[in-house]
C-alpha cells in the first residue's frame, strides 16, 4: 500500500501541493489526473522520493523518506515523460540498466524479454539517440520493467510509476503500454500513472485522483469520479460524460458550437 | 524473435568486443613500454643490454643509469600520467554527462597547476618540520588540492537541479582558467631566480623531470584514483539516464558525485603535479573509446587507462626522437594531434550541440 496524508510540498516560495491524501493499493492501477500545472507531476515526485514534503508518505508502512535508494530501487521503477541520453547507448544496453540485481536466483539477462514485451525485439542493437520519441518512450519502459521485474524478498509489492506514459505514442502503442501497465497490476503490482487521456483512464484504471490547483479534489473509481460538473469544474471548460451500455463511461470535449 | 549471436550474446551488446579490445590494448602498452626504454639521446641500446643480462655478463654503470634511473622512472611517470589523464577524462565527461568536458579544457588543469606552482614558490616559506614532512609530495598533494577546488567550483557553477549546461560548463571553466592563471602569474612574478627554472622546466608540458622521487611522490595519488575509478562505473553509467533516474535505480547519487570529483582532482593534480600541461588526452582517448566500443563505463574506465598509458608513451617517443638529441615537451605532441581531434569532435556534433 502506498499512502501519502497531507502532503505538502513547496518549491521555491510556491505551494506547489497543498495537503493532498492520496491512496494507491497493489494489483490496482492508480491514475493521477488533472489539468497543466495542477501538481500531478509534483506528488508523482513526492511518493517516487524524489522530493522533500512536508505530511506522511507510507510504502508499506514504512515512511518513504527513511528508505535509502538501494533498498527502494527492487521496489519500485518511474518512468519519466521524457529521458534523453548523454552517450551513445545501443537500445539493448540500455535496457540492461534497469537490470540491477546480479546474482543466484536472477535470470541471465532479461532485455529480450522486455523489448519483446514492448513490441521493440529488432531494435536491440540500434542506437537509443536515433530513435523516434515514442521509440525511446518504449525503451525506457523496457528498462523500467526489468528494474521490477524479479520479486522482492518477502514478498513485498512492487510499483511501477509512469509519468504520462503514453503521451508520445500513437493510438495502438498507447494501448499497448496501457495494457502492460494494466498486466502488472493484475499480477499485484501496484501501478500509479499520470494521465491525460480521460478515456484511457476510463478503459484502464481502477481509482482516479483527480487534481487541481494545488490540491486532490477527489480520489475514486473511474465511474464515480468520471462526472459532468466535477471534470468541468476542475479543467475549467465544459464536459460531459455518457456511459454506451455495458461498457464505462467515456469523455468528449463539450464544445459550444456542439450544443 | 530477438535475435542471438551464435555464442548467446544478445545484438547491441558490445560487452564482448569491450573485452577482446582491452586485450589488444594491453598488448600495445606493452608495446610502447617497450619503445620507451629502447629509445633515447643517449645511444644507450635495450636489446644489446637485455642480451648482455641474458648472457650473465655485466652492464656498465652507464648504461644502468641511463636505464633504470632515467628512463625507467620515466616510462613509469608517462604510463600513470597518460592513465590518469584519460580516465579522469572519462569520468568528468560521465559526472557532467558530456562528451566534451577535458581536464584542460575547463580548467580543473589550470587549477593543479596553481596548486603546484603555490608549492614551488611558497614551499619555502613553510616551516621546515611542515615542510619536511611533505617533501617531494608536497607538489603533487597542492597541485590535488588546486583541481579539487577547481571541479568543486565547476561543478557548482554549471549544473543546476541535476542538468548540466554546456555553454556553462565550457565558459566557466575559461573564466577559472583565467583567474587561476592570474593568481600563478602573481606567484611566477613573485618568485625568485631558482623557482622560475623550475616553474619553466615544469610548465612546458613534459616528461624529462621525471626521477624516481617525483614519480614515487605522484604515484600514490594517481595509482588510488585509478583504483578507485571501475568502483564508479556502474553509477555513471546510471548517471547518462539523469541523475533523477540514477537515484531511481538506487544509485547514492551525491555519494557518486563526490567519489567522481575525488578521482578526477587527485589525477589531474598527481598528473599535472609530475608533467605539466599535457592537454588533450582526456578527451581523445574516450572519445575514441566510445566509438570503438560504446560508452559502457565499466569497459570504457579501464580501456581509457591502457589507451591513454600507451598513446602517451608512443607521444614522448616522438618527442623525444624528432627533434634528438634535443627534445619537444611532449604537451606539443598531444596539442598538435589533440586540437584538431577536438575540432573534428566539435564539428560533427556541431548540429545537436545543445548550447
Amino acid at each position: 500500500m502506498l499512502d501519502a496524508t497531507d502532503v505538502t510540498v513547496t518549491l521555491g516560495r510556491r505551494r506547489v501541493l497543498d495537503g493532498v491524501n492520496f491512496q494507491a493499493a497493489p494489483g490496482e492501477l492508480t491514475a493521477i489526473v488533472g489539468p497543466n500545472g495542477s501538481g500531478k507531476t509534483t506528488l508523482l515526485r513526492a511518493v517516487t522520493g524524489d522530493l522533500g514534503y512536508r505530511g506522511r508518505i507510507t510504502l508499506a508502512g514504512e515512511e518513504l523518506s527513511g528508505i535509502p535508494a538501494w533498498r527502494l530501487a527492487p521496489r519500485r521503477a518511474v518512468l519519466a515523460q521524457f529521458t534523453p541520453l548523454a552517450f551513445p547507448f545501443t537500445v539493448a544496453e540500455v535496457v540492461r540498466l534497469g537490470q540491477i540485481r546480479k546474482g543466484p536466483g536472477s535470470a541471465a539477462d532479461l532485455t529480450p524479454r522486455a523489448l519483446a514485451r514492448v513490441g521493440l525485439c529488432g531494435y536491440a542493437s540500434r542506437p537509443y539517440q536515433e530513435l523516434s520519441g515514442g521509440e525511446q518512450q518504449r525503451v525506457q519502459l523496457a528498462r523500467v520493467l526489468c528494474q521490477v521485474w524479479e520479486p522482492v524478498e518477502g514478498s513485498e509489492a512492487r510499483w511501477l510509476f509512469l509519468d504520462e506514459p503514453v503521451s508520445s505514442l500513437d493510438i495502438a502503442h498507447q494501448l499497448q503500454v496501457m495494457q502492460i501497465a494494466r498486466d502488472f497490476a493484475d499480477v499485484g503490482g501496484g501501478v500509479v500513472a499520470i494521465m491525460h487521456d480521460l478515456n484511457l483512464t476510463a478503459m484502464f484504471a481502477d481509482s482516479v485522483a483527480l487534481l487541481a490547483e494545488g490540491r486532490l479534489l477527489e480520489q475514486a473509481s473511474p465511474e464515480v469520479l468520471l462526472r459532468d460538473d466535477l471534470l468541468s469544474r476542475a479543467y475549467g471548460c465544459s464536459l460531459r460524460v455518457s456511459t454506451p451500455p455495458p461498457s464505462g463511461p467515456y469523455v468528449l470535449p463539450h464544445a459550444a458550437r456542439l450544443g | 524473435m530477438v535475435a542471438i549471436h551464435p555464442e548467446g550474446h544478445l545484438v547491441g551488446d558490445r560487452r564482448g568486443l569491450a573485452r577482446r579490445t582491452s586485450w589488444v590494448l594491453a598488448a600495445l602498452l606493452l608495446v610502447a613500454a617497450y619503445a620507451s626504454l629502447a629509445v633515447g639521446a643517449s645511444g644507450v641500446s635495450l636489446p644489446a643490454a637485455l642480451a648482455d643480462l641474458l648472457a650473465g655478463s655485466e652492464i656498465d654503470a652507464r648504461t644502468r643509469i641511463i636505464l633504470l634511473d632515467i628512463r625507467l622512472p620515466r616510462l613509469l611517470t608517462g604510463m600513470m600520467v597518460g592513465a590518469s589523464l584519460a580516465v579522469a577524462g572519462a569520468v568528468l565527461q560521465g559526472l557532467f554527462r558530456n562528451p566534451l568536458a577535458d581536464p584542460g579544457l575547463v580548467g580543473v588543469s589550470a587549477g593543479a597547476g596553481l596548486g603546484a606552482i603555490s608549492a614551488i614558490v611558497l614551499g619555502g616559506l613553510l616551516p621546515a618540520g611542515l615542510a619536511g614532512l611533505f617533501g617531494p609530495a608536497l607538489v603533487p598533494v597542492l597541485a590535488f588540492a588546486g583541481s579539487w577546488l577547481s571541479v568543486s567550483l565547476l561543478y557548482v557553477i554549471a549544473t543546476r537541479g541535476g542538468h548540466t549546461s554546456v555553454a556553462t560548463m565550457l565558459l566557466g571553466g575559461i573564466a577559472l582558467a583565467a583567474m587561476t592563471a592570474a593568481f600563478s602569474g602573481l606567484l611566477i612574478y613573485m618568485a625568485d631566480d631558482q623557482q622560475l627554472r623550475d616553474l619553466t622546466f615544469w610548465s612546458l608540458g613534459s616528461l624529462a623531470g621525471a626521477s624516481w622521487s617525483k614519480t614515487l611522490a605522484a604515484a600514490p595519488l594517481m595509482l588510488a584514483a585509478l583504483l578507485a575509478a571501475p568502483a564508479l562505473s556502474r553509477g555513471l553509467n546510471a548517471l547518462a539516464l539523469g541523475e533523477a533516474a540514477a537515484h531511481h535505480l538506487g544509485i547514492p547519487v551525491q555519494r557518486l558525485k563526490t567519489g567522481a570529483i575525488v578521482v578526477v582532482a587527485a589525477a589531474v593534480g598527481a598528473a599535472t603535479a609530475i608533467s605539466g600541461g599535457i592537454g588533450f588526452v582526456g578527451i581523445v582517448v574516450p572519445h575514441l573509446l566510445r566509438l570503438a566500443t560504446g560508452p559502457d563505463h565499466r569497459a570504457l574506465l579501464v580501456n581509457s587507462g591502457l589507451l591513454g598509458a600507451s598513446l602517451l608513451l608512443l607521444a614522448d617517443v616522438v618527442s623525444r626522437s624528432i627533434v634528438a638529441p634535443s627534445e619537444l615537451p611532449i604537451g606539443i605532441v598531444t596539442a598538435v594531434i589533440g586540437g584538431p581531434f577536438f575540432l573534428w569532435i566539435l564539428l560533427r556534433r556541431r548540429g545537436s550541440l545543445e548550447i
